[in-house]
């Protein structure tokens, strides 16, 4: 998973599996992290409640 | 007793009957957890499992809820990239059914895994040669995804909502769905098609082997075509079930016209490239690999041509025929019907793939072989579907899913009097709510 990681080669297959899952991973792992941030930075400002 | 929990001008049924039901679900559910750790502590000779059967009935069932939860990374397509908008009344419900699906799938494979500590090895030790590989990247990303999909729902319970932090929260997913949805609709097509690709790229098993473009193999293709094609149904299924069972409208039926047509071509297309692929598989591929068609349906008990007749023409031509008409749509009956043969023709395409394509002799001196599951893995296998029932038990009851509900079933003055008398469970229509005369 991890090019640290004893069967790790730097050859296409690694870099497009695990690039691959790296990149699905950072869309989730950041997306989130903005709604966490925001609705904290939401909550701190203590806007009115918006409608979804 | 748990009416503060449950969404504003909505009914429930009374907390008894509720009670009840739970408490079947859970019966049936611990049954299946008394087989699951069977197999986890006794290991996998609790299946029937051979040198021929590698793939367990859970597989099986494993490869069918993905394909019929497909609904949720196609309907989230249509509304988020597409622009549908009017899907969005059904889009909750599809987003909680793929959510009971995939953490299904995740579930049978972890108990197929046999050690399921070492579970993380697929990840960590990963073999990057293997479309497995892919899936199981996939399957946890998406699944990631409907877990980020199905979140904001619970933060719409009436309750968690009043919590500042999680209605902001709510709304910010809310705001950035678009980017999930689209990365789900991503993974999906990637881990639907390796799916497809396993069978495809067998080239020892002529029944599964199939030529494609480049290292994929046509099924890849059809793998996920007949997901987008057919997970809608089981959307629109579960939800015409859930109407029957609550005795109430949910979903207006333009929202139903719509998805139903849209399945309808979506599963028309498919069944015609799927016949090609058979037609072609047929005459060139098994041919020249030295085979007649007749090898892989005949000189057994089970495997016959009629199994081709059911897929492609009950579950294909059938369902698709009827969604594509109006007529078909507008017959509650007929809908059902075409609903019902469209769950059941990816199961059957997914069936054939994974156990014919093992019981299919591969050195001349071997025989057919026959697969019976052991009642440990019948119980693994239904154990997804007592949890799916409670998910969605637990779900309809407490959170917003249907958006049209209020609107459909407004509560009468005198109705709100009278059954508050008794133990019903009734909250005051809110703003929404609108009176019979003007729904």
């Amino acid at each position: 998973m991890l090019p640290f990681s004893f069967e790790w080669v730097w050859d296409a297959g690694h870099m497009l599996f695990m690039g691959g899952l790296w990149y699905a991973l950072a869309i989730l792992g950041l997306g989130m992290t903005f709604c966490v941030v925001k609705s904290a930075i939401d909550v701190c400002k203590g806007d009115a409640h918006k409608e979804h | 007793m748990d009416s503060a929990l449950i969404p504003t001008g909505v009914k429930r049924c009374s907390t008894g009957k509720f009670a009840f039901w739970l408490f079947i679900g859970l019966i049936v559910l611990l049954w299946g957890v008394y087989a699951m750790l069977l197999c986890w502590f006794k290991g996998l000779n609790q299946t029937n499992m051979n040198d021929s059967y590698g793939f367990a009935l859970w597989i099986w069932a494993d490869l069918a809820v993905i394909a019929i939860g497909g609904g949720a990374f196609f309907t989230g397509l249509l509304r988020y990239v597409f622009g549908l908008d009017e899907l969005k009344n059904i889009l909750n419900y599809a987003v909680l059914i793929g959510f009971i699906c995939y953490s299904s799938a995740l579930l049978i494979l972890a108990i197929d895994v046999g050690q399921p500590l070492r579970a993380w090895f697929i990840f960590w030790h990963a073999n990057v040669h293997s479309m497995l590989t892919e899936v199981a990247f996939c399957l946890s990303c998406y699944f990631a995804v409907l877990t980020i999909e199905y979140i904001p729902l619970i933060l719409e319970n009436r309750q968690v909502d009043k919590v500042p932090f999680f209605h902001y929260l709510g709304h910010n997913m809310h705001s950035a769905m678009a980017v999930f949805a689209a990365t789900g609709a991503f993974l999906s097509f990637f881990h639907q098609g390796s799916l497809g690709g396993v069978a495809g790229v067998l080239y020892g098993r002529p029944f599964a082997y199939r030529e494609g473009i480049a290292i994929w193999p046509w099924t890849f293709f059809l793998f996920t075509w007949s997901a987008a094609a057919y997970g809608p149904c089981f959307t629109l299924f579960i939800t015409r079930i859930t109407e029957i069972v609550s005795k109430k409208k949910l979903v207006k039926q333009n929202v139903i016209d719509l998805l139903a047509k849209i399945s309808g071509w979506m599963i028309a297309s498919y069944i015609i490239v799927k016949i090609i692929d058979t037609l072609y598989w047929a005459l060139v591929t098994a041919p020249a690999k030295g085979f007649n068609v007749s090898f892989f349906y005949s000189n057994n008990a089970f495997y016959g041509y009629w199994i081709l007749f059911l897929e492609i023409i009950i579950c294909g031509i059938l369902p698709a025929a009827i969604l594509l008409t109006k007529k078909g749509r507008d017959n509650p009956k007929i809908l059902m019907t075409a609903l019902i043969l469209g769950v059941l023709g990816p199961c059957v395409n997914r069936w054939v793939m994974v156990l014919q394509v093992m019981a299919v002799p591969v050195l001349s001196f071997e025989n057919w072989v026959l697969y019976y599951p052991s009642w440990q893995e019948v119980a693994t296998t239904i154990l997804p579907v007592a949890y799916g029932f409670l998910l969605i038990l637990v779900s309809y009851r407490y959170l917003p899913i249907f958006p049209q509900e209020t609107e459909l079933n407004p509560i009468v003055e005198t109705e709100m009097k009278s059954e508050t008398e008794t133990e019903e469970t009734i909250e005051p229509a809110g703003d929404q709510a609108l009176s019979p005369a003007t729904a």
